[in-house]
Order: structure tokens, then sequence, then C-alpha cells
């Protein structure tokens, strides 16, 4: 209960193919991904992506809160196209003129721009989607575990903060309820209540800085100022391992080649240039498949 | 060689005058089970921190003397090389899971020493499978109940095979089942790999009769060394705020010497044929009436219990399997207008499990209720509901005025930096803080801190509150600060407000309630006196329960003691001698119990100790 609130965005072993993944292949999968939606500019293919990512989210049983994590890409998507629409002045297809408006020059409102933040927002949706399932399906201490090969400290340093993430905001909370226990109810007014808050501040930090005492002396005795390189774990590949990496392989070929022969070009300056083809078709399909297939072998994925 | 030796330490922590610990000698051998007593603020936790180097290197103090872990000198080594020789379990289990899933906090501590990739593989499922923690491998440690963290935590402490394993009140926030299972890991893994374990608690009855050897800190320096039996004899003489109820109950009633455990306690009034072989409140008949008027004289909780009854609330009439009936319409009608009451509360987390599974009770004005159960089982949320932090998702709450609740951490109260800004003066002054107007409340003892809360939630310029709800106020708090807190409570159930409870300590409950409500899953499963309920089971009940089986509701060893000197002396008035004790050390218990009736000196004796006794501890 107490961790409710950051619930969404926590990672949680569940029995899927890409839960199965070891981290590294599952992290690089996602990267891959990423890599494709931001060399890609072609909303079709942008698209693709999206319903890939959310399909993808249904195979590894977290697609319940990337719904979510699509309602907050689209709170952020829509200023930012409309944003555009206001400041672009690189359209030609005005629909809509606002006037002189000073020093800002004339208001003219065009498809263009507002294809194009159409476009950017659809690209930041897809972002936050992959990240998101990365968040949900990737364990965090495995990564870590990855980059304390590199810096024990700094990576010990990062699984603390994720770990105490959950606490800092239960601790917020208890805080909060003890102050609604009060007889007052807590102080009133505008000025009482921003004393109040910034009390409640400085004893929630007095509270994590008693917490982190605490947390120190415990890695203290665990050894953490020897800090040696964490050591290679030797694992065999699994199936999943296999398929990931194949998938992540093709994902990134797929997004070089339709960025290099102009498959999936895209550009929305001066006019609007959405060329459709067989082709890019073909690549959107295949982008899905290739994001998808790994899916679909669900054996050994079970805890 | 000893495992861990100190030599003549002397220890501040930086900034403080008062010595911590004061010229401490000690060695411990290897496989000792060995017990830190003391009351709050005596120096256990210093030297624990000693023994594993954190004092003098994390903390800082002027430290003078030598401290010896397995020949390493801890000035010269610091905690992480001597955190290979012994593994360290606090108090809150949350601050010592410092990864996400339990693998890898099992992980870590072996990794951080520099453990091949195989040998941390095999590290981890040893210890999963010691502690029994295997099913929870793949688990987030933020979703571990408190004894799993706590299981947990123990697994990353001993992931590296220590020789030594220091533990600072790892019971405090565990329920009882989880405690004693604690506890008995700790037997098994001492007897098991002759693990040396060095284990500072202040629920000494839950541990004295697995430990070897006990030490008692007084004022930071070392009071007494000896066996359990030894140490409760000085106990007895020397710091009464440190007996088990066991030990208490045989010192009231002039038996000696003190049990260490219940099945000693037992074994020992059978032989003096004061326990009959059936409990007698399962045998009833007249000797059971008789014992339970003996009890009925000593108890604290009539007014409340009577006014309660009065009312017509629901009684019990078997303790364990009693599950509330809401009373009639009609007798409703007659009732006296509850302080509070819940009618088919239900608390069901959206796509989560239900908290509580429609919860029926009703509390009357003046009465005194404990809320017992597991971790889990629905306590914290039925107070933050009662109090209003929460609206049942179904179901209906009645208050009959305002319901004052202390959370579980007192710290969470305190926004400012001296106690005179916390509450007003008078408040201040009835909470007996007079004179720390001054002080940082995050400085103040455990005790203390938990007064100040407590004068924070009921400081009110009209009337008090109707009700007084507090939950696990007495985590990590010493005996006398218990009694303390309890004889508070029966005040304001005295002076008519309703006191709710929620708490895992049978003792504590005993102490300050009239009543008790046994949650289980979010269910009540058994609700009545107190006398009842705390007498008939394994885990909640009293020591002095479990030692006389339950007889006629006697909780507290003054009870006890009352109940144990009518049997003597009806049996010395039928003319019935006493068993002959077999061993020199069992003849004081025959001369004390005839000494109530007969032998003026020694029924001086109990009434001495019951005197300074029955005001200051539980």
């Amino acid at each position: 209960m107490k961790t409710r609130t950051l619930a969404p965005l926590l990672y949680r072993p569940l029995a899927s193919p890409l839960h199965a993944t070891r981290a590294g292949v599952a992290a690089l999968w996602a990267l891959a991904l990423v890599a494709a939606a931001l060399v890609l500019y072609h909303p079709l293919a942008l698209a693709a992506l999206v319903l890939a990512v959310l399909l993808a989210a249904r195979g590894a049983g977290v697609a319940r809160e990337l719904q979510r994590a699509l309602r907050t890409a689209l709170i952020i998507g829509l200023p930012i196209v409309l944003v555009n629409v206001l400041v672009s002045r690189e359209g030609l297809t005005v629909f809509a003129r606002l006037g002189d408006l000073g020093p800002f020059g004339q208001g003219n409102l065009t498809v263009e721009a507002l294809v194009y933040g159409a476009v950017i927002a659809l690209k930041i949706t897809v972002l936050v989607l992959i990240t998101s399932l990365a968040s949900l399906a990737i364990d965090p201490d495995a990564i870590l575990r990855i980059c304390r090969r590199l810096s024990f400290r700094s990576a010990l340093t990062a699984s603390l903060a994720v770990r105490m993430l959950p606490l800092l905001a239960a601790d917020a909370q208890r805080l909060a309820d003890a102050q609604r226990t009060r007889p007052d109810g807590g102080p009133r007014g505008a000025r009482a209540g921003a004393r109040a808050r910034a009390a409640l501040l400085g004893a929630i930090v007095a509270g994590s800085l008693d917490r982190a005492l605490d947390v120190a002396a415990t890695l203290e005795v665990r050894g953490f100022a020897a800090a040696p390189r964490a050591p290679r774990l030797q694992r065999s590949w699994s199936r999943h391992d296999l398929a990931f990496a194949a998938s992540a392989l093709a994902v990134l070929t797929l997004a070089l080649l339709a960025r290099l022969t102009g498959l999936a070009a895209f550009s929305a300056y001066p006019l609007l240039h959405v060329p459709l083809s067989a082709g890019l078709l073909v690549l959107c399909l295949a982008l899905a498949l290739a994001t998808l297939l790994p899916f679909l072998d669900r054996r050994g994925i079970e805890l | 060689m000893s495992v861990l030796a100190f030599e003549r330490v002397t220890y501040s922590y930086p900034g403080v005058a008062q010595p911590a610990l004061r010229d401490v000698s000690l060695a411990l051998a290897p496989g000792e089970f060995c017990l830190l007593a003391g009351l709050s603020g005596q120096g256990k936790s210093t030297l624990l921190r000693a023994a594993c180097g954190l004092v003098p290197h994390f903390h800082g103090g002027r430290f003078a003397g030598r401290v010896a872990l397995a020949g390493l000198d801890t000035r010269e080594h610091g905690p992480a090389r001597l955190g290979t020789l012994a593994g360290a379990l606090f108090q809150d289990p949350e601050t010592q899971l410092v990864m996400s899933s339990v693998r890898s906090e099992l992980a870590l501590a072996q990794e951080s020493r520099g453990h091949s990739a195989g040998a941390v593989a095999r590290g981890i499922e040893e210890v999963a499978l010691a502690l029994g923690i295997d099913h929870l491998l793949d688990r987030p440690t933020h979703q571990l109940s408190g004894g799993e963290q706590q299981r947990v935590a123990l697994g990353a402490a001993l992931a590296g095979r220590p020789r030594l394993l220091l533990l600072d009140e790892p019971t405090s926030q565990l329920d009882p089942v989880a405690g004693d299972e604690l506890i008995a890991l700790l037997r098994r893994l001492n007897e098991e790999s002759e693990m040396t374990i060095l284990l500072a608690e202040h629920r000494l009855e839950r541990c004295l009769a697995s430990a070897d050897r006990v030490i008692a800190l007084r004022a930071g320096a070392i009071a007494h060394d000896g066996d359990p039996r030894s140490f409760l004899q000085w106990a007895a003489r020397a710091e009464p705020a440190l007996q088990t109820p066991g030990a208490k109950l045989f010192t009231l009633a002039g038996l000696q010497p003190p049990p260490v455990g219940v099945k000693q306690a037992r074994a020992a009034l059978r032989r003096e044929g004061l326990l009959p072989d059936e409990p007698l409140a399962r045998a009833g008949g007249a000797a059971g009436a008789r014992d339970a008027a003996h009890v009925r004289g000593t108890a604290h909780d009539e007014p409340a219990a009577h006014a309660r009854a009065a009312a017509g609330a629901p009684l019990a009439p078997a303790a364990a399997a009693s599950v509330p009936r809401r009373p009639s319409r009609r007798a409703r009608r007659t009732m006296v207008a509850p302080a509070l009451e819940l009618r088919q509360v239900w608390h069901e987390i959206p796509r989560g499990p239900a908290i509580l599974r429609g919860v029926d009770l009703r509390v009357q004005p003046g009465e005194s209720l404990a809320l017992m159960g597991r971790n889990g089982a629905g306590k914290s949320t039925l107070l933050r509901h009662a109090a209003a932090l929460l609206a049942p998702t179904r179901g209906r709450i009645d208050r009959g005025g305002r319901v004052a609740l202390l959370l579980q951490n007192p710290g969470d109260y305190f926004l400012h930096d001296r106690v005179d800004r916390e509450v007003s003066a008078a408040a201040l002054a009835r909470a007996g803080l007079r004179g720390l107007e001054d002080r940082n409340p995050r400085d103040l003892s455990g005790g203390e801190r938990q007064r100040l809360a407590l004068a924070i939630v009921t400081d009110t310029t009209g009337d008090e509150p109707a009700v007084l709800a507090l939950d696990e106020p007495t985590r990590g708090m010493d005996r006398r600060a218990k009694a303390e807190l309890a004889a508070d409570l029966r005040a304001r159930a005295a002076r008519g407000q309703a006191v709710i409870v929620a708490t895992h300590d049978p003792e504590f409950a005993c102490a300050c309630a009239s009543r008790a409500v046994l949650l289980a899953d979010g269910r009540v499963v058994a609700d009545g006196p107190a006398a009842e309920l705390l007498a008939g089971g394994w885990y909640f009940a009293t020591e002095t329960a479990r030692i006389l089986g339950g007889a006629a509701g006697a909780l507290a060893p003054e009870q006890g003691a009352a109940l144990l000197a009518a049997r003597a002396a009806e049996r010395g008035g039928r003319g019935e001698t006493l068993n002959a004790p077999g061993s020199a050390s069992n003849g004081p218990a025959v001369s004390g119990l005839r000494g109530k009736a007969s032998a003026p000196a020694d029924m001086a004796s109990a009434t001495a100790s019951r005197a300074s006794l029955g005001d200051g501890t539980l």
C-alpha cells in the first residue's frame, strides 16, 4: 500500500519471455527500439512502433501499466503540438490567421507545423512507452550489476536511489498522515500552510538523513568500503536471450535500412511530404514482427 | 581464542561528555549465545557497534581500550574488513535492505567482499535454504512483510558466513509468531554451525531460554555477567525492570530460583504441587472459581469491564473462538452511545486484496481495548479508519467524538527543533516533560518521544478526545517505559476515554486493556475480556498465563502470585505439606510460600518485592 504511488513503474518479476531474458540483452532490445524511434520520422513507421510496443507490453504482462504510460505520453505530447503550431513559421499551408502579434510577427498557423508537432509527439510517445516497458520488465538490479563492473560505488548509489524512492514516498505519506491526526488538523491559511509545508519538508529531510545514516552503517558492515568489481556471471544463453538479441538486431537493421534507403522518408517543411508505398507497409509490418516474434515463444518462462 | 574480546573499553559519542561505554571488559567464546540486557540508553547498541567496528570508525568520538574481533584490533581494521568476521542485524529492517530484489540483496554482501560468481551463487542458495527464504529470492524487497524483511536482512548478514552475529533488537517490529521464529532460527544457527551470537533485546522472556549467558549493562558498564538463572536472581535484587514476567511471578510468590522459561517454571510449580496436571481454567469447578475470585481481587480493569457489561457490549464466554455478534436492535437502543462503532467495515484496495473484511467493533467510553494479530492482519488499517485517515470502501463508522490517533513512529509528529514549539506548556506539563522545553524532540529518549507525540495528538483546548488510538506504541521501549505508558492509558480510560491499542506485546496488552480483539486476515476472529483471550493461546498470551495454563485468567505476575499464594494457603489449610525440595536451590521456594501464612520475614520480603515491582515494570 505504501508504495502504491510509485508502483506503476516499478519492476516486478512476471512470467513473460521479456522477464525471462537476461537483463543485458533485454536492455539492448529496448535500446534498439529507442534507436529505431529516433531515426524514423515517418508517422506510419512510428505508429507501427507504438502498436508493437503496446502489444509487446501485453506479451510481457504489463499492458495496464503501459496504458497509463500512454496517457501520460499523450498529456506530454499535446502541448508540444500546440506550441509547435504557435511558434513554427516554416509551413506554407495556413489554416488559421491570428493577425499581427507584434514582435512575434504574423500569427499564421500552418498544417505543416501541426503535423510536424504531431510527429514529434508521436516520437516522444514511443520513447515513453519503451522506457516504461523497460522499467517494468527489466530487473534494475541486474542492470546495475552490469554497471557495477564498471563503477561499483556509482552503480550502488544508483541502486540505493531506486530502492529509496518508494521509502521516501512512504515517509512523506506517513508524515502527512501524522499531521492530519493533530487536533487542529494542521495550520490554516496560506501563510501558515506554507510554513507548515516547509516544516513538513524539513521533517522529511531530517527523517531521510536519519535513514541515510542507518543505511550507511549497514553498507559499512556489508563491506561497501572494499568496493571491488562485481564478478562476471557465467550463464548459458537461453532461447529468450537469443530471440531478443536477434530481435534487437533485426529492429536496428530495419530502421537503419529505412533511413538510408529513404523508404520511410518524411519531411514537413515547407510543404508536407508523406510518401506511402508498398515498401513502407512491408517495413512497418517487418518492424512490428521483429519486435513481437520473441514473445510468441513462451517456453521456460514460469517463475 | 575468544571470538570477541573487549578490554577496558570506554567510549563517548562526539560532543557528548557522558561515556556510552565505561570500562567494559568481556570475552565471548566460540559458539556462545549471549544476551545483552539493559534498559534503554544503557549502552547495548553502542557495544554492538563497537564489536563490528562502526564505533569508532563510523561514529567517531573518544575511544579508549581495545576491542579484538577474532584477533583483529577494531582500531586498525575498518567495518568492511571486520564485516567478513561479524554479521550485523539492526532494529529497522527497512534500512538494511538496499537492493531491489532479495537475490541481489543476498549477493551484494558477498560481491562487495570480492567472492567469485560461483561462490556468490552458492552462498545465496545456502543462506536462502538455511533461513527458509528460497521462495522469496525473486521477490522485490519492497513487497516483503516486516518478518520477511528481517529474515532477508539476516540472510544478508549471514551471507559471508561470519563467525559472530550481532543483533540489535531484531524482533522489536515483529509479531509474536515471527519474533519466536527468528529466535528459534538463531538458536538453530548457533547449535548447528557454532556461530557465536550476541543479541540485544528488551523482551527477554522471548530469548532467555535460548541463551547461554546474559550480560546486563547499566550506565554503559557491565552490571552483571552470568548464566540466565543468575541474571534473573541479580535482576530481582538490583534491576527489577529487567525481570521476565515468569521470574517476577516467582519473586512475588516468594519462589526460588526464578525460571528461565515457561517449561522450567511449570516443572518447578508442578514439583511444588502448585500446578495441577490440567489447567484449572479448563477443569473448571470450585477450585477454578476460587482461583478466579483471588485473581479478580488484583485486576485493574474492573471499572471499565463493568461499564462495558452495563452498556451491553458483547462479552465472549470463551476466549479463543469468540467471534463477536452484533447486539440486537432492541439491545442497541438501551446501550450507552459508543465512543466508536464500526459496522461491516471493508477496506478493499483497487485491483488488490481486501485489508478489512466486514469488521464489526463497538467500543464504549472508558473501555480499553487491545487490538492484536500478526503483521498484516489489518490492525493499523482499522485504526486509520477509526481516525478517518481512510474511508471504508463498504460499511459505516460512527464516532462519539474526536478520535486521536498516535501512529507507529512518534518522530513523524515532530516538526520543530524545540520541544516547547510542538505543544502547549500545559500539555507538556501533563506529559511530564517539563524541563525539556529547549531540547530537540529527536534527541529525546524513546519513552519521552512517545509521551511528547501523545501530548501532541491529545493537546486540545476543549474536551479530551473521545477515543485515543495507539498503533504499536511500545516498539523499542523497555519495560519501565511500557509500564509508565500503560499506567497513563489506564488513567485515561478511568477518566472515560476509550483507549484502543494495536500491539504485538501481550504483557503490555494485559497491563493496559480490559478487552482484547484478535484480528486475522482483516477479520475479527476473537473478541472478549483480556483475561480470557490473553490466557488461552501460545503466541497471544502472557508468560504468566502460559506458566499457569491460563488458570482463572491470571495474566500479570501480580495476579499469578496472588493465585499461587491462595493455592499454597489452601493446601496449608487442608493440612497438606508441600513437596520437599529436591535440591538446595529449590529450598527457598517452600519457605517462601509457607511464609505467606507463617513466616513474617519472608512475607515482608515478598511484600517489599511487590511494592517495588508493581508500579514500575511490566
